[in-house]
This record gives structure tokens, sequence and C-alpha cells, in this order.
């Protein structure tokens, strides 16, 4: 492997400190959480940090601490943790569906959440928009996997299986960095394509997703995270859904549906709320649901299958959670 | 390197086998074989040579850290470069080389160790984030020259084809039986998703688990 330097924080500030006086040195930096993938993308050069900022011994973000508002999660709690959790079952179904058990041993919350796309141009090396070009490989190439919602010009699909799920929760994301700590909506956090092709996040250099804040809801509340992949275990997701429905008997008094694996950031269905909102959970109820999914769909050349499994998908995890 | 002395390469048996009296390793044995490639084959070796050098020029200006880890119950102190994977500590400085590198990037499982009990990945761990941990390669699984009962069970099911995986397996189920007292065949698949097997003999891995989960149990 290049040569690089680790450096091991005891805390997030301390993390934030160090991240600081690396930059002022002019090195680039990447904070480690489980590290798996990062040191992939080291190995095949498409990162190329020279300080690594292991977070492997900080303390003070790793817990889930509830009151009456909410519950706090420090990002990095392992996806182990919190696939074992009680927070929210989607939560702990997304963490579960992620990798391999050696994967979400060391895996984080937050390495989750903020790691890079999985697209195969970006990952063997191309000089695309993510690795810092002007251009997306894809639109005139293998695009199977790729977005058919928030393209342009990058038509990445954000990686996540843990973000949506967050998304779908209403949470928001709690940044730490030089400046200290700030709060952000979701549609505050993530960024499209179109704001900026570079990155899927607002996170700057030496910034660090150090926890997320789930409000209370309804005792009324269920949730499920259904991911259908091209293979069964250990890979990304061909699309997934996060749902969060309050009901009243079968009766939708709140709905949450955020998509993984088919847009370049998590992709909130709200038309597909307020129709849900005030109905019953009946079959034809969730057929248009479905269908209304996918009416904005822009499928590329070669992944149109992504959008009727992508209206199936979400069919049947609004059946799945239907008190019939 | 280590406090104590270094473990032996294969298994971590001191008495000599019945099915191998010399104690002459696989490694031993392929490494005595490969002097004769090297005659025949000039242009690879030179290959490698310059390949060599660039690393040497590298690991003049390479960051280095002591780090002490505990591994199968032995303390080491050691200085590692912090580029060093888990896995080439274990490998090429501590000849723990049970432990395999087969896709090196988090996807195949052949590298498996426990760290504080928990299945990881070596190759996708920096040994500088080792510091302080203790680590359980297969060469810890067998006891006093007594193999476990999940490495026994390997053998009667024919757990191993090409035997390349199966260090990686035997962890990932180690740390399994560990936490269960009798998995079934649902949980085991589950719990070695992991863990590839490119002689795809699934199946007798997974009866191999699930036969060692029940005579640790008691059920049979």
């Amino acid at each position: 492997m290049k040569t690089l330097s680790n450096i091991n924080a005891s805390s997030i500030s301390d993390a934030v400190a160090a991240a600081q006086q690396a930059l002022g040195n002019g090195q680039s930096i990447a904070f480690s959480g489980g590290g798996t993938d990062l040191l992939q993308q080291i190995k095949d050069g498409t990162d190329r940090s020279d300080v690594i900022i292991n977070l492997r011994n900080v303390t003070d973000a790793s817990q889930i601490t509830s009151n009456g508002s909410g519950t706090a999660i420090g990002g990095l709690i392992t996806l182990t943790d919190l696939s074992g959790s009680d927070v929210s079952a989607v939560l702990a179904e997304a963490a579960a569906s992620v990798g391999t058990p050696q994967i979400r041993n060391v895996a984080t919350l937050s390495g989750n959440v903020t790691q890079r796309p999985w697209c195969w141009y970006y990952r063997n090396g191309f000089n695309c928009y993510k690795a810092g070009g002007n251009e997306c490989f894809s639109v005139v190439g293998e695009n199977q996997q790729h977005a058919i919602f928030g393209g342009g010009p990058s038509f990445i699909v954000h990686p996540s299986d843990v973000a949506p799920a967050l998304v779908a929760l209403n949470a928001s994301f709690v940044v730490s960095g030089p400046a200290g700590e700030r709060s952000l909506s979701a549609q505050e956090f993530f960024v499209l394509p179109s704001q900026n092709p570079q990155q899927e996040n607002v996170l700057a250099p030496g910034e660090l997703l150090s926890g997320v804040n789930i409000p209370s809801a309804p005792s009324n509340t269920v949730s499920t995270y259904h991911k259908i992949m091209d293979r069964e275990a250990w890979t990304h997701a061909e699309v997934s859904v996060a749902a969060v429905l309050t009901l009243a008997g079968n009766r939708v008094e709140a709905a949450s549906i955020v998509l993984g694996g088919v847009a370049t950031i998590p992709w909130k269905l709200d038309a597909v709320e307020s129709f849900l909102v005030g109905k019953e959970l009946t079959e034809a109820v969730v057929r248009e649901a479905g269908a209304l999914a996918v009416a904005d769909a822009q499928p590329l050349t070669k992944n149109g299958h992504k959008v009727p499994m992508t209206s199936a998908a979400v069919e049947r995890t609004l059946m799945s959670l239907a008190s019939v | 390197m280590g406090d104590t002395k270094k473990p032996d390469k294969d298994g971590g048996t001191s008495t000599p086998s019945p099915l191998n009296p010399k104690q002459q390793s696989r490694r031993d044995f392929l490494e005595g074989a490969g002097a004769t490639a090297v005659v025949t084959t000039a242009v690879p070796v030179l290959g490698i040579s310059a390949a060599n050098a660039q690393q040497a020029d590298n690991a003049a200006s390479a960051p280095t850290t002591s780090i002490r880890l505990t591994v199968n119950g032995v303390s080491h102190s050691v200085d590692v470069e912090d580029r060093w994977t888990l896995v080439e500590l274990l490998r090429d400085q501590l000849d723990l080389t049970g432990t395999k590198i087969g896709c090196d990037r988090s996807e195949c499982g052949a590298c498996t160790v426990l760290m504080n009990g928990k299945p990881v990945y070596s190759c996708s761990q920096l040994a500088v984030w080792a510091d302080g941990a203790e680590i359980t390669t297969v060469e810890g699984l067998a006891q006093n020259g007594q193999l476990s009962t999940l490495q026994q069970a390997f053998v009667d099911n024919n757990g191993p084809q090409c035997g390349f995986c199966t260090p990686g397996q035997l962890m990932t189920a180690t740390a399994l039986l560990n936490n269960s007292q009798s998995p079934n065949s649902d949980e085991v698949r589950s719990a070695l998703v992991g863990n590839l097997c490119r002689c795809s003999n699934y199946n007798a891995i997974v009866e191999a688990v699930v036969s060692a989960g029940e005579k640790q149990g008691g059920v049979a």
C-alpha cells in the first residue's frame, strides 16, 4: 500500500483538531471508522490520503441515548450494534443488510452514510465527476446499476442502506468540524450532483458526521427496510425501500418512504407519502402507490429494469406493513 | 519481535504428527520447490526484483508505530509501518501464514481473524489499529496438538477442498459457535455469507459447522 501515516484520535474534537493540523500542513486526510472501504480505495488509488485519522479509540460517539424528544445515535456505532438495537426496525434492518458480518463488526453508521459511490467507473480509476473530472462515463456506457432519479450530470446511485432509513425516520445529521457542531436536515446534508457533482453530501475536508438525532414517533408507528440485490448477500441494493408508517388500524395517518439504490441521494417519495395519508392500505391503494413511486423515473439506456423493480419493491414493502 | 518464542508456522503444535513426522510445513515444502522455478523463469524474477527495490525506497520514508497486541495468547511488541495491514503483520512479521490473502479487499473472507472475539477481515484493517487488541488466528484453534471440535468436524465432513478458504471459514464459524450453542443450517449460512469458497463446497462446510455445534451443544 502507498505510504501513509496513522493518527489515533481519542475523541471527536481530538479527531477534528488532528485533521485541521494535517490539512494545515498541506496533507490530505481521511477519517476512518471501520476502514474496510477506505483501505480498498487507498489500495486502488481512488483515495490518496496522506494521513488516516483512526476513530476506533473514540469513545464519545458510539452510544444510543434517548430522551423525551427523541434518540441520539453516535456516528461511530458499529453496524453490528445498530442492527441489534431497538431504536427502530427500519434502521436495524437496514444496518443488518449491509455487507457481511466481518464488515458490520467494524463498519460504522457514519462510514456507511458517507461512503463514496460504488459506480464501477469511479471505483476503477476513471476520471469522472466523482474523481474530480468533468464527465460521467455511465451516460453512454454501462449504466445498468445507475440512477433513475436525481441524475445529472453524474448518475451514481447513493450506496448507503442506513441513509434511506435515517431519512425515512426524519433524522437530523450532526456535523463536527473546526467551527464546532451543526445539525442539518437530510435535505441540507445530502447534495444532488446538479448542486455539486463531486460530492454526495456537504461535508468539507476536516468535517465528519459525528451523529444523528431521530425524533420520537407516535407509538402506533411501524417501519421496515426491504432491499433487493442481484445476489443473495454482500452487495448493494438494486433498489431498497425504507418505509415508516403511522397506522390507525389499517388507515395511514403518516407515511415516510425513501428509496435507496436508484437515486443519487436517498430519494424521498413525497407524492406517494401524501397520496397514502388518510387511506386504508388495501391492495388497490398499494398498487397505485407503487405506480406513483416511479412516475418521475428517468431511466438511462440500460437500467430500465429498475423502474418496475422499484414499483414492486414499494408495493411489497407497504403490504408487509399493512395489518391485514 | 515477540516477547516469547515465535509460534510454529502451521498450526501451533510442537508435537510431531504421525502424518508429518519431519514437521515440514507445506510452506517450507513450497519454498524449497520454488528454488527450481527461479532458474527457469528469469523474466518474472527480474520483474519482482524491480518491484522490491521500489518498495524498499518507499519503506525508507514510511512512518512506523510501535504497537502491542496479543496473538493466540502470545503478547507481541512490534514496530509496524502505518501502511501495513493486519494480515501483512501476521503473515510477514509473525510468520503466522495460516491466515490467507485472497482478494485483499474485504470480499472473500480468506483473511478472517477474530479481533477481540469478533470476526474481521484482516486485509482491511491496518496493523496499527490492532494496537492493544486480542487476535485469534487459525493457528490458535488447536490446543495441545488437539484440533478444535470445529476443525475436526471440517475434517470429518470434507469441509476443505482446495483448503484456501478454510482458515477464514473456521474463524467465522468459531465466532458463531462461541455465541450460539447449536446453530441450524440457515443460521450457519447467514453467519458465513462473508466467506467465499471458490470450490463451492458450501454444503459440506455448513454441515461441518452444524455438526460441530451439535457436538458442542451436547445435542448429538
